[in-house]
């Protein structure tokens, strides 16, 4: 065996075992916190954490090798974390990490010969509308350009720790454009809850029933019924969990509400819990907002303190209940329900099967209620204006309103609150969006919509979405955002499912070689055939929708990819002549032989 | 069968063993019968060089290094049906383990090792075929109109499959046909 | 209550099938004596749904049919053209994404991918190989580990947990890059307390696990899918391990 590197380990461990104490629930949390401590996973680690929490050394590496933000090699000192999403494309970000690295020789995605810096990629850090961003060591870092690329380089090399960069590096803007019924006047803290109280629990979810209130994390399932569902549930406990996991690249609204409008959203679990009968509840924060979790601790800490949380709130005697916020570390499939309970519990972020569903088998099999940040945020202002008032907002099947990220080409990014609805038109006037193009609705999840469908309303009829809106003008080369999306969806597969695991790869494979001018008709046959498996086969709403953009762009932009198309039925599925370059190295050939057209 | 007009048909090796052709022929007297239906353009057994005009090509083997390449582009070329025979030509196969090592260490392995002649060296004659990174199978490099798998594929099922294919049926092969070992 | 415990059905492929609630659709589909393909279920152990091959179509929209309730009345489509070619799909992802060298593996003829692969009639793996850099760890005196030929299916995982009560088995990664993780420090087999006699060495479907000095004393060509079809080797296994039925 090697010899150990870190034979003090578990004194070393010792502080944040004592953190965490011994539940398996609290596995993620220490590993973050492992990571933070020694910039990785140490193997010795990973048998520490496994003796104390009694669990299989496999379940800890299993888990640690799951999340991006976890790593099981050193990954230096300083680990920056460049946003791939499109918008931080457009914005230019590929070529800031490029020259970053070149900066301080790197090479993406490997750390350093000292150990001091890597640099790489990541999936979407939801700063979109104040790009291009990137993370270093899990805090965002916004509007990067190469002054403070130089900045950072210099900070690096003289190791100043991350907490004395200038502030000015780590701003985020909430950058609100538009607001309506949600991000209007503020609501005093404890006065939904209080509205609540005096109506009672099965009013209260009367009201909910009356607002027509749907999710607004994608699906639109009705809250009332998925509320009372998980109520109707026998269990030894209740849980009530926000689902602030954000992921869908473009959507960055439950950041801002979560800035501003935190007490709000405690405030809709805490009116959750009173329907439910809950005593607990967790915000599941993702990895990438981590800046915002000592600002939510101590607002939860002022709600305990006014009796707004904690042990018989406002008075009311056996009226218990306490959020606890849980950190992601960087999965996009966690978002969904019950990859976020897995989560949770402390495990891989895998999607379970269903049934049984969360509001009856949850967390540690408890009935469980999963919702999206903005939908508490919306049933708290229910609770205190009444379900007909929420009701008469919007359309028919879509009450109240809906918060837009809006991002890419337009003058005003930033958030867009707008009742049910509203016209793509529209809010392309609000946000200055000139000569566009195309819009992703959704995320890449969502729709791929063009030019000709923005009279298209926002609704759960007509066009559904989470809250992204992306704006693609013309001349914008749709197929680099539909490749930008498949190699998105290829790194956030959890790997559980054979059409997923394997289909986003070979999806992302055929839209680079038509990107690199090599694609053929039948790649195209190919690529419908990939979503037909995909779409129907495969085990979550991850793997159903990874090829939304491509079948869009199918579909709706044939001239996106027909002029890069060859005009041969076939092409090789890899470059030949490149084929032959390590050999041609080797030997030290250049003759023609040594090629292939 | 219109005797007249024979069925011309071309084959070849490339990074395979031999043993499809070797299964061919293996169909003994059946070869008479099958000499009676189709003449042979370039194949191992005639002297033909290069592949003429065919109805069918049979390729054994996969794509090792850029003489397979040009070998298969112009079997492609010139074969209105193309087949891949055997294991080797649809994954690569035994060859293709080779594709878990990395190509200096295989160079180095046949060219460079102690004990080896004197004055060892990596070779740059042109006569010598440059190896690809990895062996492919040949529908990654040129479109593949059928597939018969087998390593090799049995004498019955060649039989099966080409007189199918000769008189005009689809090749269907029965569930004891089909195996890939 | 009095009424008979079989009195619910659903009907697969036109065919009325009895079910007892908590069984899933594959296990009445099984007790029947119908084949629905599948790589990841073995009525052992806690179902899993992760190869999909089991996937059916209930009144019209898919569902997985080994973890999927049966419900009465279900209409299920089963042996159906499309699903067959859906699942010939999957069979082949499996294929390029793994190194599976048939005639050089000691489990052919013995294999369930390579069978179900047969059975759906596969004639090329289609899709771009991977050709992936995976591990071969032949540290165990008596079991070797080839990660080229695994497909995650976890059954090794759910044997030595739920069985041999070990967990020398775990699943790390994400994406593709998921890998099989054995319970060592080292990452070596060898290091872990796994043993040939352990239930999870004898049940992978495919040739990732194999025991030692066992591999060519069947010879090829006289192996249990060279014989008969998966369809027709299931349906015997499920007779054998078909509990008596006790009604009390
Ligand atoms: C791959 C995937 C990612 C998801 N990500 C999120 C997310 O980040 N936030 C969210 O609220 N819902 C997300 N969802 C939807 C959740 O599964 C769930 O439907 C939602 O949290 C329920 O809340 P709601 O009813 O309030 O919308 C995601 C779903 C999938 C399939
Ligand atoms: S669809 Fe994708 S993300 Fe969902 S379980 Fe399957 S592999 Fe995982
Ligand atoms: S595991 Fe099965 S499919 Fe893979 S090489 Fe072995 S016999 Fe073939
Ligand atoms: S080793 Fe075998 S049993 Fe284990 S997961 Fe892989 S294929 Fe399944
Ligand atoms: S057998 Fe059902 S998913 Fe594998």
């Amino acid at each position: 065996m090697e010899p150990c590197e870190f034979p003090d380990i578990e004194q070393q461990l010792a502080p944040i075992f004592e953190r965490h104490g011994r539940e398996s629930s609290r596995l993620l949390q220490i590993l973050l916190d492992v990571q933070e401590a020694f910039h990785f996973i140490p193997p010795e680690a990973v048998t520490c954490i496994a003796g104390h929490l009694g669990l299989p050394r496999v379940s800890v590496e299993g888990a640690a090798g799951f999340y991006s933000f976890l790593s099981l090699k050193p990954a230096g000192e300083y680990r920056i974390l460049f946003s791939d999403n499109v918008t931080d494309q457009m914005l230019g970000n590929p070529e800031l990490m490029q020259y970053f690295c070149n900066k301080l020789w790197l090479e993406p995605g490997k750390v350093s010969e000292d150990n001091l810096v890597s640099a790489d990629r990541t999936s979407c850090t939801g700063m979109c509308d104040q790009g291009p961003a990137a993370l270093v060591n899990g805090w965002p870092l916004t509007n990067l350009d190469q002054d403070r690329l130089d900045l950072i380089a210099e900070l690096i090399r003289s190791k100043e720790p991350i907490s004395r960069w200038p502030p000015i590096l780590f701003e985020v803007k909430d950058n609100i454009r538009r607001a309506d019924v949600l991000l209007g006047d503020a609501l005093e803290p404890g006065v939904a809850i209080k509205a609540a109280l005096e109506r009672g629990a099965d009013a209260t979810l009367r009201e909910m029933e009356t607002s027509g209130l749907r999710g607004r994390g994608g699906a639109g399932f009705s809250t009332a019924r998925k509320w009372s569902g998980c109520r109707a549930s026998p269990g030894l406990a209740h849980y009530i969990v926000c689902n602030a996991d954000e992921g869908e690249p473009g959507t960055f609204k439950d950041r801002v509400l979560l800035n501003s409008y935190a007490d709000l959203v405690f405030e809709g679990m805490t009116i959750g819990a009173k329907v439910m009968g809950s005593a607990k509840g967790f915000l599941y924060l993702r990895g990438e907002y981590r800046y915002l979790l000592e600002r939510l601790e101590s607002i939860l800490a002022r709600r305990r303190a006014t009796g707004l949380l904690g042990r018989d709130i406002l008075g009311v005697t056996g009226f218990d209940f306490d959020i606890e916020v849980h950190l992601g570390a960087g999965a996009y499939i966690c978002g969904e329900e019950s990859a976020l309970i897995e989560s949770l519990e402390g495990k891989r972020g895998r999607p379970r099967n269903r049934p049984p569903f969360p509001a009856a088998h949850g967390y540690f099999h408890q009935p469980t209620v999963v919702n999206n940040v903005e939908t508490f945020a919306c049933a708290a202002r229910i609770a205190a204006q009444g379900g007909k008032w929420f009701a008469a907002m919007g359309t028919r099947q879509s009450s109240g309103s809906k918060i837009l990220s809006i991002s890419g080409d337009c003058a005003r990014p930033g958030i867009y609150e707008y009742p049910f609805g509203v016209s793509v038109k529209e809010i392309l006037d609000d946000c200055g969006g000139e000569d566009v193009y195309a819009v992703q609705i959704g995320g890449p999840s969502g729709i791929l919509i063009s030019w000709k469908e923005f009279g298209r309303c926002i609704s759960f009829e007509d066009l559904p979405t989470a809250g992204a809106f992306t704006i693609f003008k013309r001349g914008r080369d749709i197929l680099q955002v539909v490749r930008n999306y498949a190699h998105f969806f290829a790194h956030e597969s959890c790997g559980f499912c054979t059409p997923c695991r394997v289909g986003t790869q070979l999806q992302k494979k055929i839209v680079d070689k038509m990107a690199n001018g090599n694609g053929t008709s039948s790649n195209l046959e190919e690529l419908k055939h990939l979503g037909h498996i995909m779409r129907t086969m495969s085990h979550c709403g991850l793997g159903h929708t990874a090829a939304n953009p491509v079948l869009d762009m199918l579909d709706k932009f044939p001239g996106a990819y027909e002029k890069k198309l060859k005009n041969l039925a076939f092409e090789p599925a890899f470059d030949l002549d490149s084929a032959l370059e390590t050999a041609r190295k080797i030997s030290g050939r250049d003759d023609p032989w040594a090629h292939l057209p | 069968m219109d005797e007249k007009k024979k069925i011309r048909v071309a084959t070849c090796s490339l990074a395979g063993c031999f043993g499809c052709h070797m299964s061919l022929l293996d169909i003994d007297e059946k070869l008479f019968d099958l000499l009676g239906m189709i003449e042979f353009d370039r194949t191992p057994f005639t002297d033909i060089k290069h592949c003429g005009s065919c109805d069918i090509g049979i390729v054994e083997g996969g794509v090792s290094n850029a003489e397979n390449a040009r070998v298969l582009k112009e079997f492609r070329d010139n074969c209105k049906v193309l087949v891949a025979i055997g294991a080797c030509a649809i994954d690569g196969n035994v060859p293709a383990l080779r594709n878990n090592i990395d190509l200096w260490d295989c160079f180095r392995e046949v060219y460079l090792y102690e004990g080896g002649l004197e004055g060892n060296q990596i070779p740059n004659d042109p006569e010598l075929p440059l190896p690809f990174d990895k062996v492919y199978p040949i529908y990654e490099v040129v479109k593949v109109d059928y597939f018969l798998p087998g390593c090799p594929p049995s004498a019955d099922t060649i039989w099966k499959f080409l007189t199918d294919l000769i008189e005009g049926r689809e090749p269907k092969l029965s569930y004891e046909m089909l195996r890939y070992d | 209550m009095g009424a008979s415990p079989m009195n619910k059905t659903i009907t697969i492929d036109g065919k009325t099938v009895p079910f007892v609630d908590g069984q899933t659709i594959m296990d009445a589909a099984m007790a029947f004596g119908i084949y629905i393909p599948h790589l990841c279920h073995n009525p052992e152990f806690e179902p899993h749904g992760s190869c999909k091959l089991c996937v059916v179509s209930v009144n019209g929209r898919n569902m997985t049919s080994c973890t999927m309730p049966a419900v009465e009345d279900m209409v299920v489509a089963n042996d159906t053209p499309e699903l067959n070619d859906d699942r010939k799909a999957l069979v082949q992802m499996l294929f390029v994404e793994g190194n599976h060298i048939c005639p050089a593996c000691e489990a052919s003829g013995n294999c369930q991918l390579q069978a179900a692969a047969y059975y759906l009639n596969m004639l090329s793996p289609h899709f771009t190989h991977f050709y992936p850099q995976r591990k071969v760890d032949a540290s165990h005196p008596d079991i070797f580990l080839d990660l080229n030929r695994c497909i995650l299916c976890e059954l090794c995982v759910r044997a030595s947990r739920e069985v041999d009560g070990k967990n020398v088995f775990g699943i790390s990664g994400r994406g593709i890059d998921t890998h099989l993780v054995v319970n060592s420090a080292s990452g070596r087999l060898g290091d872990t307390n796994f043993a040939a006699t352990d239930k999870a060495a004898h049940v992978c479907p495919t040739g990732a696990i194999l025991i030692k000095r066992q591999g060519y004393k069947i010879p090829i060509g006289q192996r249990t899918f060279d014989r008969k079809k998966i369809s027709e080797v299931q349906m015997e296994l499920i007779e054998q391990i078909k509990p008596e039925p006790d009604d009390g």
